[in-house]
């Protein structure tokens, strides 16, 4: 890997005594042309890694707010070369933020594993989270992306127990996602304690930074996980924004990213 | 005489340790479900091992669904197609009566078994996907059986066309959740019981309808429907002396086709069709996943899809809410990558008129999927030599489709 642009972030903010903020949005939402203005306010608002949904007619593991996001970006005729066009632009405007492609396997296998790296490798994504490829059928996916110098970024959920934890691990590089809670995205959200002993518990089987997400949708709510994850990652509240402002979204995104990662850093001054 | 041991080099000894039928199959799902198939997995083994586990699927089969099922020479349909076909010409039609079953179909068989290893889970709540309403009416018939709680999600413009199944499973206690996302039909309300189930994964058994989904289900699914094959082949056997020519059943998923054909796929000297869901036509809107269709991965499972260059999952056609799916069980997309299992596209308007002629001939409603097979049967049946023998899987009755039919043919009820 030439840059690892994701251990150097995860390293900085480390250094500063705070969690990374990672926002995630679904690329195309509301149409491809809105998509890099949401990008860039993403970054001015203060996160520090970018999660670009590639939309699904049939996400089955989101939530209403997501799944409506993939409906509106596939609705305007999102494509998915628009989505690796949206990537290089995101590069070429910012090349040390990290970009993480979200999203199912289908649409990122249809042409062939290898050729979906590739395309990764050239737009300058850092890594790739496939909801619905567990360790068991990495073979569809890991091998390429590995190849191709792209993290495959594992989920770990509460259901996720000591000894299925390795099998999580082995392979899983960049970060480790938690999900915090055993749902879709966007509903409730975890108790804080069981958020703690999750990361403690993580923490002890991994060096990877612990990332984590799910129902986080308020500057509270994320402070507190910052206050012992990694990372904290935060989704349906800002696609919400999107779906209630569309198009004229990026000063509201930017607004609310803003108050997450003031509140990660108000963390850190607190714990410091 | 009943049945055949799976060799290792068997076509029945799939799928392998990992759920893949060649290069279909396999387990893509969310981490958060993860666990509970690999447990469903192991109880299903245990499950399979444990005699106790047989003789009550049994019973219930018997005394419950009313197993076995006859296999009927249909006569007069066979002299009609005699009648227009060339001298010699006209194959013995024989039809599996799984409309017989209680509920109506043949998604009971594979309801009770999956209702038994949530009982051996220890789960007491179950959800279901529904397109026809078949495989709701069977679940919500289970969980009344076994005293637990029932949700079933149909799209909503299945509830509208199913109106009567509705009724069924709320008269049985269960819930109807209609589901409005996407196209509304049955591949969303899979979309929605899978969202139901990973949010309560915890308490919640989910009893998937078609030899589809992540593995365990295609082979646990297939195994229970493999009930209908065990009893086609010893019915044959006393009827004819001899294994039948040609096995055919609709496939939508392929759950009853599975369960037909699996039990004779090492007997190379029978013949297998499947018949998919052309719709309006190939050139059209259609829901045959194999003839329109290429590999790809969706709720669960490697399989042939209906979608896009870009992968998108495209919307499915059928005059049959229960072929009405973008997708085809795993072992189906196998047996035709490999040849074993032909299988043949029917329209809406073919699978009509045969729903009428078999109606009028036989004194048998079919249902609409069923209707499918019996065209493909009527256009075969009149090419093979008179000494030939055909079973169609009669896979369900027609009495939900009666509203559908009406309207399609002009009708007011």
């Amino acid at each position: 890997m030439t840059a690892d642009r994701l251990s150097t972030h995860f390293a900085a903010c480390r250094a500063q005594g705070r969690a990374a903020l990672i926002t995630f949005v679904t690329a195309g939402d509301p149409d491809v042309a809105a998509t890099p203005a949401i990008l860039d306010a993403l970054v001015e608002g203060g996160a520090d890694i970018i999660e670009l949904g590639m939309p699904f007619t049939d996400p089955m593991a989101d939530g209403p707010a997501i799944e409506l996001a993939n409906l509106r970006s596939l609705g305007s005729g999102t494509k998915t070369k628009d989505i690796f066009a949206l990537a290089a632009d995101f590069r070429a405007r910012h090349p040390d933020t990290p970009l993480i492609l979200m999203g199912y396997a289908n649409p990122m296998l249809v042409r062939g594993s290898d050729w979906f790296a590739d395309q990764c490798k050239a737009a300058g994504v850092d890594g790739v989270i496939c909801v619905d490829t567990p360790p068991e059928e990495d073979a569809e996916i890991g091998p390429a992306l590995r190849a191709a110098g792209v993290h495959l970024v594992r989920l770990a959920t509460p259901t996720t127990d000591a000894a299925r934890l390795p099998a999580v691990l082995n392979g899983a590089s960049g970060f480790l996602y938690h999900v915090a809670v055993a749902g879709i995205t966007g509903k409730q959200q975890a108790a804080q304690t069981s958020i703690e002993m999750a990361v403690a518990r993580l923490k002890a089987a991994t060096d990877l930074p612990i990332a984590v997400g799910f129902g986080v949708r308020t500057p509270d709510q994320a402070a507190a996980i910052g206050r012992v994850a990694d990372g904290v990652v935060v989704g349906s509240a800002i696609v919400d924004i999107v779906g209630s402002h569309g198009d004229a979204a990026a000063p509201f995104v930017r607004q609310f990213v803003a108050s997450l990662s003031g509140a990660l850093t108000r963390t850190q001054e607190t714990a410091a | 005489m009943t049945d055949t041991i799976a060799l290792p080099n068997s076509l029945r000894s799939q799928p392998d340790a990992n759920g893949h039928f060649g290069a279909f199959g396999g387990r893509y799902v969310a981490e958060t479900l993860m666990p509970l198939i690999l447990e469903l997995e192991k109880v299903y083994r245990a499950a399979k091992a444990d005699p106790a586990f047989d003789e009550e699927f049994a019973e219930l089969l018997r005394t419950y669904v009313g197993r076995p099922n006859p296999l009927y020479y249909a006569g007069r349909l066979t002299e009609a197609l005699r009648a227009k076909a060339a001298p010699g010409k006209g194959a013995k039609i024989y039809l599996k009566r799984e409309e017989l079953n209680h509920t109506g179909a043949h998604k009971i068989n594979n309801c009770i078994g999956q209702a038994l290893l949530a009982r051996r889970m220890g789960k007491k709540k179950v959800i279901a996907e529904t397109g026809a309403g078949q495989h709701g009416v069977a679940t919500a018939t289970v969980a009344a059986l076994f005293g637990m709680e029932c949700k079933i999600f149909m799209g909503a413009k299945d509830v509208e066309r199913q109106k009567p199944n509705v009724f069924r499973m709320k008269l049985l206690g269960a819930e109807v959740v209609p589901v409005h996302s996407g196209s509304a039909t049955l591949k969303d309300s899979m979309n929605d019981a899978l969202r139901h189930w990973v949010s309560n994964v915890h308490d919640t058994f989910y009893i998937i309808g078609t030899a589809a989904g992540p593995h365990p289900y295609p082979e646990l699914v297939r195994d229970f429907q493999s009930v209908i094959g065990k009893e086609t082949r010893a019915q044959m056997l006393e009827a004819e002396g001899r294994l039948p020519d040609m096995l055919i059943a609709p496939v939508g998923g392929g759950s009853n086709a599975i369960g037909l054909f699996h039990p004779f796929l090492d007997d190379p000297e029978v013949a297998m069709i499947g018949v998919e869901a052309a719709g309006e036509g190939l050139d059209r809107k259609h829901a045959a996943s194999l003839a329109g269709g290429v590999s790809g991965i969706l709720h669960g499972n490697r399989t042939y899809l209906l979608q896009d260059e870009d992968g998108q999952i495209t919307e499915a056609h059928s005059i049959s809410a229960g072929l009405d799916y973008p997708g085809i069980g795993p072992e189906h997309s196998w047996l035709h990558e490999i040849g074993r299992v032909k299988y043949m596209p029917i329209k809406d308007d073919e699978a009509l008129t045969s729903f009428q002629t078999l109606s009028k001939l036989e004194g048998i409603i079919p249902a609409l999927e069923s209707a499918h097979a019996v065209a493909a049967a009527e256009q075969i049946a009149p090419t093979l030599d008179a000494d030939r023998i055909i079973v169609v899987n009669l896979s369900g009755r027609g009495d939900k489709d009666i509203f559908t039919v009406a309207d399609a043919l002009g009708v007011e009820m």
